[in-house]
């Protein structure tokens, strides 16, 4: 496939006609472009699930490996190559269920990537069942009774981990969605943007007007960098939900931490010295 | 050859003593091997070091003592019934010992009055060299790069006392191997992987792999590698992975227990067509098994670990000088034909020392993928007539890489087609014609007009070497055996040929159930005799392999 240096092709996808994901993946798209980077640059990584299909429809480098294996992917992906822009599509089930020991751990690393989880609150692929930010009494096919678990709230999970980057945005809103995933991808360290999306096909509780009735747009006198403050709007789902970067910190990225990082020189092209290798070889004698 | 035990509780400063006695006696010109015995836990239990040592090469541990140097009473009552006939026990007055040949020195009460109750085990270092008519030439070297500064005379004074304490036993014979290496089997390994060009090395802590992961930190920032310890062995796994794929020769080792968390992503690495190592250092299972000890039983797992159909490799680890060459190989075997490669090592490799002649590092060639522009037009899984792809690394040209875990077709592009994925599923078996062409025949050790053949794979290398030079010049009977450090895909051709002359074939292995055994009859249809196999969690003694075959002749 042939593509112009800044394009960002998109090819047909396997999603229901009406899913948010179409939304996200333009968003994505415009979102890269305006930034200016070359598609060769840009690793997308994702899990499994259909937000997790994401790399496959945008041209650019991609690696969709297992379920809730994204983040460990694409964190080394960046650690071997800096240059490298790293970005992780997948669903919440991916990013909070099955890989919910690598989101709070890759939050401790603070590696230099961006994370986008389209957050429908349903098992999609697997057709219907409840997920980790379903509502309590959400009923499905398996939680015949309702869900009886309470929901996760990735946002302050995030926060309290100490991630430095937080926001929700929601796949109805693009132009917010564009300008939160720029400054996202932007954002030197680990990046989160909770993505609200409508399932049209198995949630019908959480819909497009459901969200829209209730999201609103953070004040512009929002201070993102008070915590104290970003917890409580993390706090805020229900009949309303604040929409915007909710926490934004400084923080040390692995790689300004890393002292084989820091140089800047990319791993993957930092040479060793043979003689280094004699030298080891006469430790042991 | 000399051989003896040294033992007390954790904590009582055993290994250190040790490791300074080995290198003392490597510096004297030996050939040292030794190897440890250990309980999974930080202090108090029994644990010992066997060190043996001798002028000519010593390739495993044996359970003949010449002397036992008892930290406690329990080493004593428990050891003392493998002592020669005129063997000694070197220890402190306070254990009560009646024996031929005891040699008491007041280690505990000399130290308190030097000043520090821990330079104990210098005292007996210093004793044992005198007992073997050694000098105390090399301990100010020595002791130097193991303790700190300001221990270093309180340490020397102590082995002076401690020499200066007894009479000399046994005769000093003179060995060439002062200039030699004196190595773990994960070091040997590890140095491998730096030598093989490691970039990216992500485990997670389990016993016996983790000296392979504190190798490596400590020369992380020198050499230019990030090592991770990862939130678990998933995590581990698929960082290696993300890593290589990027085009960071990368690795992740762990035991059976973290090699069962990482056998999805092991499949990924099949699939996604991306170079891994997985190094599994094993130790005796199911789960968590005996932490701290040996087996050979996750062989049947590797080679079949992980589900559907792909190609891998798996190399077992024969001994010190292996882990080191064997490891570069599998990163160039890793990279030629984007497989994961799987190397087998096991506790009693792992942690034992031995001498070993300098590393050629002359010898080492790196296979590196063709670095070919693309402009656009690349196919990642491009349909070849060998099944390897060419390989791009993202970022490094103009081109894109795609990795899938689902189906997919030349691009990368995730697919249902019945056509591609047969193609596709051809494509990836195909990579194992050529690969099978460059496995490794198995070691061929002893008479070669041998009745009885023993065949082994991996750290059973030593044992049963020293077993068929045993039996050769006890037995009338000529033995011989086949060491395989190439397993999976097993080579043939040298079996085929040795089991003509055959009349006997044993298989010896560290494991339950002869799963080596199973493997050689079901890839060649040829069916063992008998087996010698042990899954106590202690590795097999050449005169134990012996001593078993003799004891089964005379039935």
């Amino acid at each position: 496939m042939s593509v112009s240096s800044k394009e960002f092709c998109t090819s047909e996808t396997a999603w229901c006609p009406g899913c948010g994901n179409f939304s996200i993946l333009k968003c994505l798209k415009q979102s890269l472009e305006e930034l200016g980077k070359d598609p060769h640059e840009v690793l997308l990584v994702a899990g499994i699930g259909q937000a997790a299909k994401t790399p496959q429809y945008l041209s650019a480098n991609s690696f969709c490996g297992l379920h809730g294996r994204a983040l460990p992917v694409a964190i080394a992906a960046k650690i071997a190559n800096q240059n490298l822009t790293v970005i992780v599509n997948s669903g919440e089930g991916d990013s909070y269920g099955e890989g919910g020991n690598h989101f709070i751990h890759n939050i401790r690393r603070n590696v230099d990537i961006t994370h986008f989880v389209h957050d429908n609150q349903i098992y999609a692929l697997t057709k219907g069942q409840a997920s980790p930010t379903s509502a309590e009494g959400h009923v499905t096919g398996v939680q015949t009774e309702g869900s009886m678990n309470t929901p996760l709230n990735p946002i302050l999970m995030a926060i309290a981990a100490g991630a430095g980057f937080v926001a929700r945005a929601f796949s109805g809103e693009p132009e917010q969605l564009v300008s939160i995933m720029k400054q996202a991808i932007l954002y030197k360290g680990y990046s989160l943007v909770d993505i609200l999306q409508p399932c049209i096909s198995f949630n019908k509780i959480n819909t497009f007007s459901y969200y829209q009735k209730r999201i609103y747009k953070l004040k512009s006198d929002y201070n993102p960098y008070d915590k104290v403050e970003a917890i409580k709007k993390a706090l805020e789902f229900g009949n309303q939900i604040p929409m915007g970067v909710i926490y934004q910190a400084e923080k040390r990225t692995f790689h300004e931490k890393n002292s084989v990082l820091s140089s800047g020189v990319p791993l993957l092209d930092q040479h060793q010295d043979v003689s280094l290798i004699e030298k080891y070889i006469r430790e042991f004698v | 050859m000399y051989n003896i035990l040294i033992g007390g509780a954790a904590g009582q400063g055993v290994d250190t003593t040790c490791a300074i006695l080995e290198k003392l006696l490597k510096q004297s010109g030996y050939h040292v091997f030794s190897t440890k015995d250990l309980m999974s836990r930080v202090r108090g239990g029994h644990n010992f070091t066997l060190i043996r040592f001798g002028a000519e090469e010593v390739a495993s541990h044996s359970y003949i003592l010449d002397g036992i140097v008892a930290f406690n009473q329990e080493t004593v009552e428990l050891h003392r019934s493998k002592l020669n006939s005129n063997g000694f026990i070197l220890c402190d007055p306070s254990l009560s010992v009646e024996a031929n040949n005891v040699v008491k020195i007041g280690m505990n009460d000399i130290a308190k009055k030097l000043g520090n109750p821990k330079v104990a085990g210098s005292i007996s270092i210093g004793a044992i060299l005198k007992l073997f008519g050694e000098t105390l030439d090399h301990i100010r070297n020595v002791f130097a790069k193991v303790v700190k500064p300001e221990y270093l005379d309180i340490n020397l004074k102590a082995v002076e006392i401690g020499y200066d304490s007894v009479e000399q036993q046994y005769p000093h014979k003179d060995g060439v191997y002062g200039d030699w290496m004196l190595l773990t089997g994960n070091q040997a390994l590890s140095l491998g992987a730096i030598t093989a060009g490691l970039k990216f090395y992500s485990a997670y802590p389990m016993s016996p792999s983790t000296s392979i992961m504190e190798y490596l930190a400590g020369k992380m920032t020198e050499a230019g590698i990030v090592v991770e310890q990862a939130e678990d062995e998933i995590a581990a796994i698929n960082m290696a992975i993300g890593a290589s794929f990027v085009g960071a020769r990368a690795m992740t080792g762990t035991s059976g227990g973290g090699f069962c968390l990482m056998v999805e992503a092991l499949g990924l690495s099949g699939m996604a067509e991306i170079p891994l190592v997985v190094a599994d250092i094993q130790r005796p299972g199911p789960v968590t098994g005996l932490p701290t000890r040996t087996e050979q039983s996750d062989l049947n797992f590797v080679i079949s670990a992980s589900h559907g159909e792909f190609p891998r490799m798996v190399i077992a680890l024969k001994n010190h000088a292996d882990a080191f060459y064997q490891t570069i190989r599998a990163f160039n075997m890793a990279e030629k034909y984007q497989i994961p490669v799987i190397i087998l090592s096991d506790q009693y490799l792992a942690d034992s020392s031995a001498t070993v002649e300098p590393f050629d590092i002359n010898k080492i060639k790196r296979y590196c993928a063709s670095e070919e522009q693309y402009d656009g037009e690349y196919l990642r899984y491009r349909f070849t007539t060998n099944g390897i792809s060419p390989r791009l690394l993202p970022g490094t040209t103009k081109g894109f890489a795609s990795a899938d875990s689902d189906e997919h077709d030349e691009r990368g592009w995730i697919t249902e087609s019945a056509e591609i994925r047969v193609q596709m599923m051809d494509k990836r078996l195909l990579k194992l014609k050529k690969l099978e062409l460059e496995l490794q025949e198995p070691e061929f050790i002893g008479n070669d007009s041998c009745e009885t053949l023993f065949l082994g794979w991996g750290s059973t290398y030593g044992p049963i070497k020293e077993a068929v030079t045993i039996l050769n010049r006890q037995s009338s009977k000529r033995f011989g055996a086949l060491v395989f450090g190439d397993v999976y895909p097993l080579p043939v051709k040298y079996l085929t040929e040795k089991i003509k002359k055959a009349k006997r074939i044993i298989n010896v292995e560290q494991n339950a159930t002869g799963q080596f055994a199973q493997l050689i009859r079901e890839k060649t249809g040829i069916v063992c005799t008998s087996s010698i196999l042990k899954y106590d969690g202690r590795q097999i003694s050449g005169e134990q392999i012996a001593e078993q075959v003799l004891k089964e002749a005379g039935k």
